[in-house]
């Protein structure tokens, strides 16, 4: 392993101005990690990892791109047909904001199943649910710019969403447009904004780091790390396993790439964008379908996307509505249950978002949505009340040494355990 | 087994969001299934197949559809030779200018120029062709639900006659295939409506797979380069993960 | 990568070696995936192929008088086309090659004598020479003068005074026939 103090004079020159060896040392190298985490903790660097892929091929792209309604569209032909590698850029950009979000949602599930929100994570959690906000939020306007009949469709629906909000609605709407249409201006504010968020995102990206490396990962038991036998340096540990992870990552996405780079776009997006005629099936993304399933399920166009935004905020409260001290669902018997539910009912949203809302649709779809917000607003509150958590182990590293730690569900049922997450119950 | 769990509502949440792609062209049937040269992990284009598309293109198509995203330079791309393309382009005249005296003039079209419309703008377009716009096809096999199968199934699925029960709209054709049924475009081709120098038959269903093939080139030119490339990119993503793994695992074994 | 294998398995001492000749195997490698990775993003700044298939241009010179310039837009950039008198032909010429910074005789850059055709920007630091409309100041050599930083170009556009270390460069070019040159 790496000296925190650099022999080379250079570095030591260096290092006496600019901590940054140490700093790197401190956070990437010995890092305490606990000794438990499974694979699905390699979901947190895999996004870290897809947020610099779109940075990168999103720049190489900007190059290229022209903001402007009558140009844009051929533009983007531009870069797939003439410039070298266009294709792969773009490909890449619009497979990858897909990886990104699979990435990142099952991130997200991740921090449900192990109780990751619950304290002292709950400022970590928030800029999670933050840097979800400015996902959306960049890939909705990306897809927005080859301006195509999707693009301009999406933009068009999308922003008229603000239309309900009473009093100001329309003043907002042509505010958001600037014009009495998506047109022109529409497309370049949203580039701009377009290129400016996934910066602000990589700041908040920031200080979700800075809150993990300050209270320390969560693990699959849920329990605090309390000796240093509980962990094991980040170096080289969990490196190989997040170079593994990306290896794997990276095999899933060029597939998408280079042999079926459209399966997941809408073919109605390569026509350019015809304000006079809707396409006959205006469906968003996949990333987006749960949430358009609840923006339908309300028949009220401002319960609909109160609906749709309070589904997002929901996860803000989170923390307190599921005041159960354990935090790893492995103990929490009907928690598991629970989750598992949720997360089929999550699918169906999804299902859903993807269908017309016509015959069963219709209430398949205020089922769903119901469930979506009874989970976290009755399920969770009465299973923390309820629920009897089957017994902690004593350590991460007592665990680890019965055969239970990194895999599969029964930890060793450690003697009556200790109150393990004290600090956890501490803040509820 | 909660893994298996997992990956089986993956697996099934991807086909329903899958699935709705197959209802979107409206209530026409199904569109059958071909076999397309350049389909598959080691798809290719066949040249000779390419052109033959490109004359059904030059002599049927471009009467009324435009190809904005094809230069004459392109044309090297299937097979021509330069000289080839250039001759070609000479054929057409270009829009260029203003010259000295402030006037627009035409040229001979050169290779850097792209493929001219048949008509200067929609309006044209509408006011020639009944009131239907004519689909610009550079990108059309991208931009249709089953993409080259609905096209090659499109350009064969004509009848003379609408089946009995259904009236067709003034100036509009039957269509199996298109949404709703009437399609303003009228058949488009005959038995040799173009004619092959190479000895491939002229059939209604040989121009049909030949100008689809053409078209699946102009939306994805890049579609070789791709998949060759991809070929070779993920042979060797493949190796280096499993290396990693195997590193991962012996960095790993020495914990337990 | 390299350093990540600290192979204290004093049991088996195997295994060590085998694992650092896999690092060794994958750093190699993840050295190429990342060239691999960095060369298509560089190589998407090179000029795209529709900019490519416009470096050629043709132009009819037929309504050029003589003593005229005219610029023409090559490639974004400006290229004078000079149809020269026989005064500015013979200036061009009677020059020793031991009074030019960047010796060229005039043949070389202009094999049909009354026309010469140089690419207008200025070698110095890439401003255009002032000299082709009438009434510009055309420097003390009677071709071309650059306002930038004062250098002086003959009528054969070569550097005869100021801080410019070149010629004026003469770019490919082709008289398909008497009235139409091609350039590119």
């Amino acid at each position: 392993m790496t000296t925190p103090v650099p022999q080379n004079r250079v570095a030591q020159w260096i290092e006496y101005r600019l901590p940054i060896f140490s700093w790197t040392n401190k956070h990437l190298v010995d890092y305490p990690a606990p000794r438990n985490l499974n694979y699905w903790w390699n979901f947190g660097s895999l996004a870290g990892f897809m947020l610099v892929l779109q940075i990168v091929t999103g720049v190489v792209l900007a190059m290229h791109y022209t903001p402007h309604a009558d140009h844009a569209f051929d533009s983007v032909e531009h870069i797939m047909r003439d410039v070298e590698w266009g294709w792969l850029m773009r490909y890449l950009h619009a497979n990858g904001a897909s990886m990104f979000f699979a990435v990142v949602y099952i991130h997200l599930f991740r921090g449900l199943y192990y109780g990751s929100y619950k304290s002292p994570r709950e400022i970590l959690w928030w800029m999670g649910v933050i840097i979800l906000l400015l996902m959306m939020a960049s890939a909705f306007m990306g897809y927005v710019l080859p301006w195509g009949q999707m693009s301009f469709w999406a933009a068009t629906v999308i922003t008229n969403m603000t239309s309900a909000i009473p009093w100001i609605g329309e003043t907002v709407v042509t505010w958001l447009w600037g014009g009495f249409s998506v047109d022109h201006p529409t497309l370049v504010r949203f580039y701009a904004l377009h290129y400016l968020l996934p910066f602000v995102l990589f700041g908040v990206v920031f200080i979700h780091l800075w809150a993990l490396h300050h209270r320390k990962s969560n693990n699959p038991l849920g329990i605090d790390i309390k000796s240093p036998k509980d962990t094991i340096p980040f170096h080289p540990y969990y490196t190989v396993k997040d170079m593994f992870g990306l290896g794997v990552m990276m095999f899933i996405l060029l597939i998408f790439t280079f042999y079926m780079p459209n399966v997941l776009g809408e073919v109605i997006n390569y026509e350019k964008a015809n304000p006079l005629q809707t396409p006959a099936h205006i469906v968003p993304e996949w990333y987006f379908l749960p949430f358009y399933a609840i923006l339908r399920a309300i028949p009220d166009k401002l319960g609909g996307v109160v609906a749709m935004v309070a589904s997002i905020a929901i996860l803000f409260i989170l923390p307190w509505l599921d005041s159960s001290r354990v935090r790893s669902a492995r103990f929490r018997p009907i928690y598991k249950w629970a989750f598992w539910i949720f997360v089929v009912d999550c699918i169906a949203l999804g299902w859903v978002g993807a269908n017309t809302p016509e015959g069963n649709f219709i209430w398949i779809g205020q089922v769903t949505t119901g469930y979506y917000f009874a989970h976290f607003l009755i399920v969770l509150p009465l299973i923390a009340k309820f629920e009897r958590p089957t017994p902690l182990p004593e350590s991460i590293h007592q665990a680890v040494l019965k055969g239970g730690g990194g895999g599969e569900d029964a930890p060793a049922a450690a003697a009556e355990a200790a109150p393990a997450d004290a600090a956890a119950a501490e803040k509820t | 087994m909660r893994r298996a769990l997992l990956a089986g509502l993956m697996i099934g949440a991807l086909a329903l969001f899958g699935g709705h792609a197959a209802h979107a062209a409206g209530d026409a049937p199904d569109v059958p299934d071909q076999d397309w040269q350049h389909e598959g992990v080691f798809g290719t284009f066949d040249r000779g197949e390419l052109q033959r598309g490109f004359q059904v293109f030059q002599e049927v198509c471009s009467a009324c559809h435009s190809l904005q995203y094809i230069a004459f330079r392109n044309l090297v791309e299937i097979g021509f030779t330069e000289q080839e393309a250039k001759a070609i382009a000479a054929e057409y005249e270009v829009e260029d200018g203003p010259d000295d005296e402030g006037e627009m003039f035409y040229r001979p079209a050169r290779l850097s120029d792209y493929w001219p419309a048949p008509f200067a703008n929609d309006n044209e377009a509408r006011a020639s062709n009944g009131g239907a716009l004519p689909p610009d096809l550079s990108l059309i096999i991208k931009a249709r639900e089953g993409g080259a199968d609905y096209v090659y199934a499109l350009m064969t699925g004509y009848e003379e006659e609408a089946p009995e029960g259904m009236e067709l709209a003034d100036g509009m054709n039957f269509n199996h295939f298109f949404p709703g049924q009437q399609i303003a475009m009228v058949a488009p081709l005959y038995e040799e409506a173009v004619e092959y120098v190479d000895g491939t038959p002229m059939t209604v269903e040989q121009h049909a797979r030949d100008v689809t093939a053409f078209l699946a080139w102009t939306a994805e030119p890049e579609l070789e380069e791709r998949k060759q490339t991809g070929l070779k990119v993920l042979i060797f993503v493949f190796v280096l993960t499993a290396v990693l793994f195997v590193i991962y695992r012996r960095v790993w074994a020495k914990l337990h | 990568m390299a350093d990540a294998a600290p192979s204290q398995d004093s049991s088996s001492e195997h295994a060590g070696t085998r694992r650092d000749f896999l690092v060794l195997a994958a750093g190699a490698m993840g050295g190429m995936a990342v060239v691999g990775i960095t060369w298509p993003l560089i190589e998407t700044m090179n000029p795209s192929a529709d900019v490519l298939a416009l470096a050629s241009t043709e132009v009819d010179i037929s309504q050029i008088e003589e003593g005229q310039v005219i610029v023409v837009k090559w490639r974004g950039r400006p290229v004078f086309i000079r149809h020269r008198t026989a005064d500015e032909i013979a200036s061009a010429q009677d020059v020793s090659l031991d009074d030019l910074s960047d010796p060229q005789p005039d043949a070389e850059r202009a094999p049909r004598p009354q026309w010469l055709i140089v690419e207008g920007v200025c070698t110095h630091l890439g401003c255009v020479p002032l000299g082709s409309k009438i009434g510009d100041p055309r420097g003390e050599f009677g071709g071309w003068f650059c306002p930038c930083h004062g250098s002086h170009y003959d009528t054969s556009g070569r550097i005869r005074k100021g801080p410019a270390p070149a010629n004026l460069p003469v770019p490919t070019y082709e008289f398909l026939d008497d009235t139409l040159v091609r350039i590119g």
